[in-house]
């Protein structure tokens, strides 16, 4: 019995840490953030080298063939350095729903380059959760219409990743005649946000996305890398207020030595040390406990996503005015927390979903 | 990442179950120290289904210390009406005491009829003046040839009406500094001068007792550790307590009572777990709790591999698992309504009232073994290497 990370699964995680902190300042951040795309890419590409966009891939296709678990750890190293890189959509949740539900065909085409590093795919899941707007896409005689909005990782991607609202899959690719694209703007800047809108465009179908437990599991995957970004920018926020308690002084002393200030970091940590449990917790039971992944994936997005905007929160109380500032920046790990909680679901409705997993209806 | 515990435990979980079947139907009867519970008590002792890793000699069942094998003890005697393993401060606190710091005559005496069920004890630290700020505890202890001469006064002292031994923290060094000052005393609770009044709770019940303690005279041998060592020795059981106020598979038990009683309970006809707001609560509380079992279970791993770091995992158990068994039972309450506020033997009185019980009792499990506020200290100072509070001068 061991409940943790392996040695391997350490290593990868100081390897990505490492590589965000020689090459994704908090600078490079903030150019990004304002608008110097270019900084984003040299940072994409090292982790593309890491071979982190061929992670869950199987070996056939020219992944790593790796374990949820994995992901869990590359998803939270990502969030603790508020890495401007796709990954929870293009590089998990897209390459799952093909391996899982397409054609050998659509393997062949897609699984190698998304392994490869030469292609991104956009994830847009947000109608079958829960639909703003009027959204939604219509498919028929191999063409949808329709609108989509708020996909993971879909700006200047080279395909999409669509689902309908009965929980069908499709694959559309990026140039295909009829497809608009709108940028949206979110608070995090870190990472980017689209909307489509779709006039009779050619669509692929995955044609094992017919049964709901597809698009289940894809979510599940898609939840279980949202929380674990933010256990890694809320730990980042915690560390970080920590630190800032032991260098700043008032009264003649270390902020850290209150007792109101030294609470609010006990009680940050007390809720988020079970979390680092939880998400592994929940990559295992994706991977090996059928009957507890559903329920697990859930709970574990519903639940951090609470302490996540606690701890965003108090973390920026810690930092008192500091905290609301631009050039401390704490603000972008508040912001990723932010969006994360929202998408795919926020504790709301997840939860709603886990009631109904539960058969409390009955 | 493994959760199996392995193929070459499926013979040790076999021989539990075989033995839980065998004497399922066990009834142990009378008050504590009756012969049946003793006789019950050594049975699964030289089962190895408690004391297991306990020497032979101290009257242990003498096997190896292997946490999954506790583990599965602990797993299939739940499932079962079997009864359980006598527990208490004795159990829980003196004897791992005693077997890391106490003489080897102490050891001889003490340890094998604590295992029995023969001794009960009961734990003499807090004072009136000294809760939250134990070390300035200012009951004394007088050398008076080969005698300690006990003076002052003890509170909150559970199970100090059924004990026979007290474990007793004194002054014996009033010029030393105050964590210094102090020694650990094991004290017979039928010596001349200890007078006890039970304390009433919000409960109704008397769980507690304060002793008022009189030229209380006992064997100066009775001292665990040196003389002004008595912080150290307490501070190692302390640990040992912490951890057991919160159990999350036991909340687990009352989540699923909870999930039941919110589907039979109804408002104006419609059943409470089908109101949404009622049911969010409902599934935030679980959320909690599987957060805390994830955390269980790297504690767990933490003990079988001891390569493994949970120390922050540790600290927080307390603190977490008290605050969320508090409002779990509180949205018990919640979800009956004024139904929820009957208590005693009223009419339509739910549960024989053990969620209003309950709620109150995990209040004062906050407060109890270190209330939750210690806690937070601990927490920020040990596990997140916060300073201390200054010293006020004098204190």
């Amino acid at each position: 019995m061991y409940f943790g990370l392996s040695e391997e699964q350490k290593s990868l995680e100081e390897n990505i840490n490492r590589f965000l902190a020689d090459n994704a300042s908090l600078d490079t951040i903030k150019a990004v953030a304002n608008g110097e795309e270019d900084k984003a890419q040299s940072v994409h590409q090292g982790i593309l080298d890491l071979g982190l966009s061929g992670l869950v891939i199987p070996e056939e296709y020219g992944g790593l063939e790796l374990n949820m678990l994995f992901a869990t750890v590359v998803a939270a190293a990502l969030g603790s350095g508020t890495a401007p890189v796709p990954y929870a959509g293009s590089y998990v949740m897209a390459p799952l729903a093909i391996n899982l539900a397409g054609s050998d065909d659509q393997k062949n085409q897609w699984l190698p380059k998304i392994a490869g590093g030469e292609c991104v795919i956009g994830v847009g899941l947000s109608e079958y959760v829960g639909a703003r707007e009027d959204a939604g896409i219509e498919f028929s005689n191999g063409k949808l219409s329709g609108r989509c909005l708020f996909l993971i990782d879909g700006k200047n991607a080279d395909a999409y990743l669509l689902a309908n609202k009965s929980g069908e899959l499709f694959l559309v690719e990026a140039s295909a005649p009829g497809i608009e694209v709108i940028e949206l703007t979110t608070v995090d800047k870190t990472r980017t946000s689209i909307e489509l809108i779709l006039k009779n465009v050619d669509a692929d179908l995955l044609s094992g996305s017919d049964n709901k437990s597809i698009i289940e599991k894809v979510l599940d995957a898609g939840r279980i890398m949202l929380a674990a970004d933010t256990v890694g920018a809320a730990q980042v926020m915690l560390d970080k207020s920590v630190a800032y308690s032991l260098e700043r002084k008032q009264f003649g002393r270390l902020i850290g030595s209150f007792q109101a200030v030294k609470h609010m970091c006990a009680e940050m940590a007390a809720e988020l040390e079970p979390c680092h449990s939880m998400i592994w917790h929940a990559a295992h039971c994706f991977d090996n406990v059928p009957e507890e992944a559903r329920l697990m994936a859930c709970q574990t997005k519903a639940h951090i996503s609470e302490v996540g905007q606690q701890i965003s929160k108090t973390a920026t109380e810690v930092h008192g005015g500091m905290g609301f500032t631009d050039e401390l920046g704490l603000h972008y790990w508040f912001k990723r927390i932010g969006l994360n909680r929202q998408l795919l679901g926020s504790p709301e409705l997840i939860r709603e979903e886990a009631g109904r997993l539960q058969g409390f209806d009955q | 990442m493994d959760l199996e515990y392995g193929p070459q435990y499926d013979d040790f979980r076999a021989e539990v179950i075989n033995f839980i079947k065998e004497n399922e139907n066990t009834k142990i009867s009378g008050p504590p120290r009756s012969d049946s519970r003793i006789e019950w008590q050594q049975k699964l002792i030289d089962n190895g289904y408690f004391a297991r890793s306990i020497p032979k000699e101290y009257g242990g069942y003498g096997g190896d210390m292997d946490i999954i094998k506790l583990r599965i003890i602990a797993e299939e005697f739940a499932k079962s009406p079997i009864p359980k393993p006598a527990g208490g401060q004795g159990i829980q606190m003196l004897v791992p005491t005693l077997l890391s710091l106490g003489t080897e005559e102490q050891k001889q005496a003490y340890i094998r009829p604590t295992l029995r069920g023969e001794i009960l004890w009961c734990q003499g630290y807090s004072e009136p003046n000294s809760g939250s700020d134990l070390a300035s505890l200012q009951t004394k202890a007088e050398l008076d040839g080969d005698e300690w001469v006990i003076n002052g006064q003890k509170i909150w002292t559970s199970t100090a009406h059924l004990s026979q031994m007290c474990f007793i923290l004194v002054r014996t060094e009033p010029d030393a500094p105050k964590h210094q000052g102090i020694s650990y005393l094991l004290m017979p609770m039928d010596a001349e001068g200890i007078d006890r009044r039970p304390i009433k709770q919000m409960t109704g019940d008397s769980d507690f007792n304060e002793l008022f303690l009189t030229d209380v005279r006992i064997p100066a041998e009775n001292i665990v550790g040196s003389r002004g060592e008595g912080w150290k020795v307490a501070n190692a059981t302390l640990g040992h307590e912490r951890g057991s106020l919160a159990d999350p598979n036991v909340t687990q038990n009352r989540l699923n009572s909870l999930i039941d009683l919110m589907k039979n309970e109804t408002i104006d006809g419609q059943r409470v777990i089908d109101k949404p707001i009622f049911r969010d609560r409902l599934l935030s509380i679980q959320g909690r709790l599987m957060a805390q079992q994830s955390n269980a279970l790297r504690i767990l791993s933490s003990q079988i591999n001891k390569e493994q770091d949970a120390n922050l995992a540790k600290f927080i158990v307390k603190l977490q698992g008290t605050e969320l068994r508090h409002e779990l039972e509180g949205l018990a309450i919640d979800a009956m309504g004024e139904i929820g506020t009957l208590y005693e033997d009223s009419p339509h009185l739910r549960d024989n009232g053990v969620w209003q019980m309950t709620y109150m009792y995990y209040l004062g499990l906050i407060i109890g073994g270190g209330t939750n506020q210690i806690q937070k200290n601990i927490i920020s100072e040990r596990a997140l290497g916060m300073p201390k509070e200054p010293k006020i001068q004098g204190a």
